[in-house]
């Protein structure tokens, strides 16, 4: 990057803006769609290391979605159904809201050698950022199945009871249909949340689409900055979009 | 037919049959059996049950609906598929038309049918029903109370129906329960219940001194004088299941003397004139059996 050394040391500290502004007149790029096209370019120049951290971004952020519904979804239905561990359990995730995922990732680093031993199949970065990325997407989900479930009429869950469904079918059959809707829009939430964090990860080495960004950042290269954001935005619009497709599938239809 | 005003304890009872409350002491038996004879769920599968505002699933088409019960007995599809649309039959919604519907895109009234239809889908001895057509309009009510009438005359269940309103009591009910804060204060023909109620609660309650609600009560053809000589073709004709209430109203309307009672094929079998009206709606009565048959036709014990 030549030409980039000689006021970095001096510009660095006074935001990203200015020296992006200084940049992009010294660069000559004329307008936005000058970046636009060079970060399309570089794309293109390099679709191996473009494929390779998106991969790692989807992989991330779907392995943490999944573990996350896995462990979280049962959290949320004995949330609702149990009054006594219910409300506390609800406390407990709200304040795992308060932490900052780059926190966990930070806190954990002089841990990895345990992960390494307690998750042998996975490399102990990505299962670090793994684990920071589900305990993420918790909250929405605990959140949301709790009060998709309460929420759904009494009179309809007894009358599932007075035309003969075991405790079991009711659950199944009428409960957590009704509740879906509420659910699927915790998940989305989650979605959103997961694929817009995942590229925290590059901070620790994982890979993914932030390491464009924290390299766009440090090299003061917009071009490179946009190669991780601008994905990373149109993976969390997809989520968004296909889930609230799902959400809207699965709710009772109205009048 | 339960009667009586809310937090009375109408639904508590009814509860108490299928085993939604459970009982702290005391035996219910239905057909004979005592109730906790079975696990509740397979108990609940042999009872129908209707609620207010019919209680659809909303997530369910009207055939899933109707094939709850069937489905959890376990019976096979084509089965089912043909009891769904036997019952939208029955209840006069055309199946074409309404099984592959949600029950939001169902009117009130509608959706109380699919109800009822649910209720009925295994073919239960006995009938729960929890003010099922206390959230539909009074026209679209008559009409299903009618259709129960009539459905009930057919297939002969035993119906446990709570209602607050003392005129669909009078309308459906062999025999009215009267409750007031958790005890049963009267037990009787809903004829009894008005013409002789044992307090001034149940005589507020049901109206006693309405001299048209005892009107309604009677029928016609109880209390019509035999026919001496023919009758005019100008005079008012009544059917004989027709109530003096409607008599009443025919010689107001007509001006005639008297209203002719005909049978089915229209043979005039006597009259009724406003003397025999004016005794019938005298508090003492005179002149009508004491318990005639009243409400559903071909009863089965239902209450």
């Amino acid at each position: 990057m030549p030409g980039l050394g000689g006021f970095v040391a001096g510009d660095i500290g006074t935001g990203h803006d200015r020296v992006a502004a200084r940049l992009t007149a010294e660069k000559g790029y004329p307008d936005l769609m000058g970046l636009l096209r060079d970060t399309l370019q570089y794309i293109q120049e390099n679709p191996e290391k473009f494929q390779q951290a998106l991969s790692v971004h989807v992989r991330l952020s779907v392995a943490a979605l999944a573990l996350a519904i896995l462990i979280f979804l049962p959290m949320g239905v004995l949330a609702s159904r149990n009054t006594r561990v219910g409300p506390s359990l609800l406390n407990a995730v709200a304040a795992i809201r308060v932490i900052p995922s780059l926190a966990v990732l930070f806190l954990l680093y002089p841990y990895l050698g345990e992960i390494r031993r307690l998750i042998p199949f996975l490399q102990p970065t990505f299962a670090l950022a793994l684990l920071a990325l589900t305990a993420l997407a918790g909250p929405p989900l605990v959140v949301n199945t709790d009060a998709g479930l309460r929420n759904v009429d009494a009179a309809v869950l007894e009358n599932a009871r007075g035309l003969g469904m075991s405790p079991t079918q009711v659950f199944f059959k009428v409960q957590f249909p009704l509740a879906l809707p509420v659910v699927i829009a915790g998940i989305r939430t989650a979605a959103v949340e997961v694929v817009a964090s995942a590229t925290l990860a590059s901070f620790i080495g994982v890979g993914g689409l932030g390491t464009f960004i924290t390299s766009g950042v440090t090299l003061l290269d917009n071009k490179l900055l946009l190669v991780g954001a601008i994905p990373v935005t149109l993976l969390a619009l997809l989520a968004e979009t296909l889930l609230g497709a799902v959400e809207r599938f699965v709710a009772p239809p109205a009048a | 037919m339960l009667l009586g005003p809310s937090g009375c304890g109408k639904t508590t009872l009814l509860k108490l049959v299928n085993r939604l409350y459970e009982p702290t002491r005391g035996r219910i038996t239905v057909d004979g059996t005592d109730i906790h004879a079975l696990p509740a769920p397979a108990l609940r599968r042999r009872i129908g049950y209707v609620i207010q505002q019919s209680g659809l699933f909303p997530h369910m088409r009207i055939s899933e609906n109707i094939g709850i019960v069937p489905t959890l007995l376990k019976w096979d599809k084509a089965r089912i598929a043909t009891r769904v649309d036997e019952l939208l039959d029955l209840v006069g919604l055309p199946p074409a038309d309404y099984r592959r519907r949600y029950p939001a895109q169902l009117s009130g009234g509608e959706q109380q049918r699919v109800g009822l239809a649910r209720a009925l889908a295994a073919d239960p001895s006995t009938l729960l029903m929890d003010e099922p057509f206390g959230a539909v309009d009074a026209i679209t009510r008559t009409r299903l109370q009618d259709e129960l009438r009539q459905i009930h005359t057919r297939f002969r269940q035993t119906v446990l129906f709570v209602t607050h309103d003392i005129e669909e009591a009078v309308r459906l009910a062999d025999e009215i329960v009267v409750m007031r804060e958790g005890r049963v204060v009267q037990f009787a023909t809903p004829m009894r219940i008005v013409m002789e109620p044992v307090d001034s609660f149940v005589a507020n309650l049901v109206g006693a001194n309405d001299v048209l609600r005892r009107l309604s009560l009677v029928s016609v053809s109880e209390v019509l004088t035999p026919l001496a000589g023919p009758v005019g073709p100008v005079e008012p004709r009544l059917q004989r299941a027709a109530r003096l209430r409607d008599a009443l109203g025919a010689l107001l309307e007509s001006g005639a003397d008297r209203v002719v009672v005909i049978d089915d094929d229209a043979r005039p079998l006597g009259t009724v004139d406003l003397g025999v009206i004016q005794r019938a709606g005298t508090r003492s009565g005179a002149g009508w059996p004491a318990e005639p048959a009243v409400g559903f036709s071909g009863q089965q014990g239902s209450v």
